[in-house]
């Protein structure tokens, strides 16, 4: 049974701890605001990205011209993972939840004979998975000093898939990360980018109908230099949701913790106030029964 | 008075214009255009340089846009820029980062097409910067 002195010194660090976790959460929660924002803000340029990609795809009608980065190589034997994660832990499962679904993905390719590479974004991401598959991990990235996520830290990221894909490194690649439902709830997502794959027709443009365009200069060319735009794109929505997602989980983890350390306060609390009842008790019990020896 | 048309502007990080306006002077290319209300579709990748837009209510301004594409139909025009400033707030630092790395793509490209591809983005940006910064 601990002293009074000792449940007094725990319901004290407690108390600290639940300070901590208290703040945390608030920080998360007014980063959350910021991540979301930016999220909202990044979403118009993709929409549109995405219209005038079906709508030039539509121009050129899968027509042999289309870049090797949208038709892909022919084959599919080398794989290059690029998984997104947070650089810092404490927000629950967030991190190992992309990690595991990573982790699902490249058993499965390697039990079918494939070779995988991989980049890992985030130190978190690389610090589980390097445990397992530490000789395909191929490069890192790091924004551990990123404040603001700019698209420059995205087309940095995608630069560089490119730079290997035309050196012939890789067939296909897709990009891990977390999609942001909600404060309570990211989803683990895997998403292949290249091949890019021909956007659905549906997403014809809804203000130019079915007008002939001109191009300038021809659509081939406009294809070439928007495709790894949009990869660019890509994973730039794939960070802003992660950012966000990662202040979410780390917001509801944080949440959880001071209700926990809540909880454990008033444990304590009431064995405290019970050991201090019983010891009074018991001095007068023995002041009582001094006296009737009297 | 022209007729008015809505013109929207969007960088990665966020819409920066989305408005009514007269006319939009785009960089485009294979060379500058203006597009007023009922333009014919057109679609157009532009290069480093000054977009000039003026709002129905007859202003004007002025931003710096670092390549993209330009989607114009007759109903609006949308430009999706890689990167857009608007003039006032353009950093110097930026500018000079930017053209030192198109150097150095100039510098390091491996066959003749890469580097005349480079170069004319050198030769682009660096007149963007004479344009814009009164020496």
């Amino acid at each position: 049974m601990p002293s009074l002195k000792d449940l007094r010194n725990r319901i004290a660090s407690v108390k600290a701890t639940q300070k901590i976790t208290k703040a945390m959460q608030m920080v998360a929660a007014a980063k959350l605001r910021r991540a979301q924002e930016a999220a909202e803000a990044a979403r118009p340029y993709s929409e549109r990205m995405g219209a005038v990609l079906a709508n030039i795809t539509q121009a050129i009608g899968g027509g042999g011209d289309a870049p090797a980065l949208m038709t892909g190589t022919g084959k599919d034997d080398v794989h290059l993972l690029v998984v997104c994660t947070a650089e810092r832990g404490l927000c629950g499962g967030f991190n190992s939840q992309i990690a595991r679904l990573a982790r699902d993905h490249i058993r499965k390719l390697l039990a079918d004979g494939k070779q995988v590479k991989i980049i890992c974004v985030g130190k978190k991401g690389y610090d589980i998975l390097r445990r397992d598959y530490a000789a395909q991990v191929i490069d890192r990235v790091d924004l551990r000093e990123v404040k603001t996520l700019g698209f420059v830290n995205a087309d940095a990221i995608a630069k560089k898939v490119i730079h290997l894909f035309n050196e012939g490194g890789f067939d296909i690649c897709t990009l891990f990360y977390s999609q942001f439902k909600s404060v309570i709830s990211q989803i683990p997502t895997a998403q292949q980018i290249i091949p890019a794959g021909a956007p659905s027709a549906a997403a014809e443009t809804t203000n130019g109908g079915n007008a002939v365009y001109e191009y300038e200069p021809e659509p081939g060319e406009i294809l070439s230099d928007l495709i790894p735009r949009n990869i660019s794109v890509q994973v730039f929505r794939a960070l802003l949701e992660n950012a966000a997602g990662e202040m979410g989980a780390k917001m509801s983890a944080m949440d959880n913790a001071t209700r926990n350390a809540g909880d454990m306060i008033n444990k304590l609390s009431i064995t405290y106030n019970r050991q201090r009842q019983a010891q009074i008790t018991k001095e007068l019990i023995e002041i009582i029964s001094g006296a009737e020896a009297l | 008075m022209a007729e008015a048309f809505q013109f929207e502007l969007v960088s990665p990080e966020r819409l920066l214009v989305s408005e009514q306006v007269e006319s939009v002077v785009i960089p485009g290319a294979e060379g500058e255009m203006t597009v007023m209300a009922h333009h014919a579709p057109v679609m157009t990748t532009i290069k480093p340089g000054v977009v000039t837009v003026k709002t129905a209510t007859g202003k004007e301004e002025r931003y710096v846009v670092f390549g993209g594409f330009a989607d114009i139909v007759p109903s609006g025009c949308t430009l999706l820029a890689e990167s857009a400033v608007a003039v006032g707030d353009i950093d110097r630092a930026d500018l000079a980062r930017r053209i030192q790395e198109a150097k150095e793509d100039a510098a390091d490209a491996k066959d003749d097409q890469t580097r005349s591809k480079a170069e004319q983005f050198l030769s682009q940006l660096t007149t963007l910067e004479g344009a814009i910064l009164p020496a």
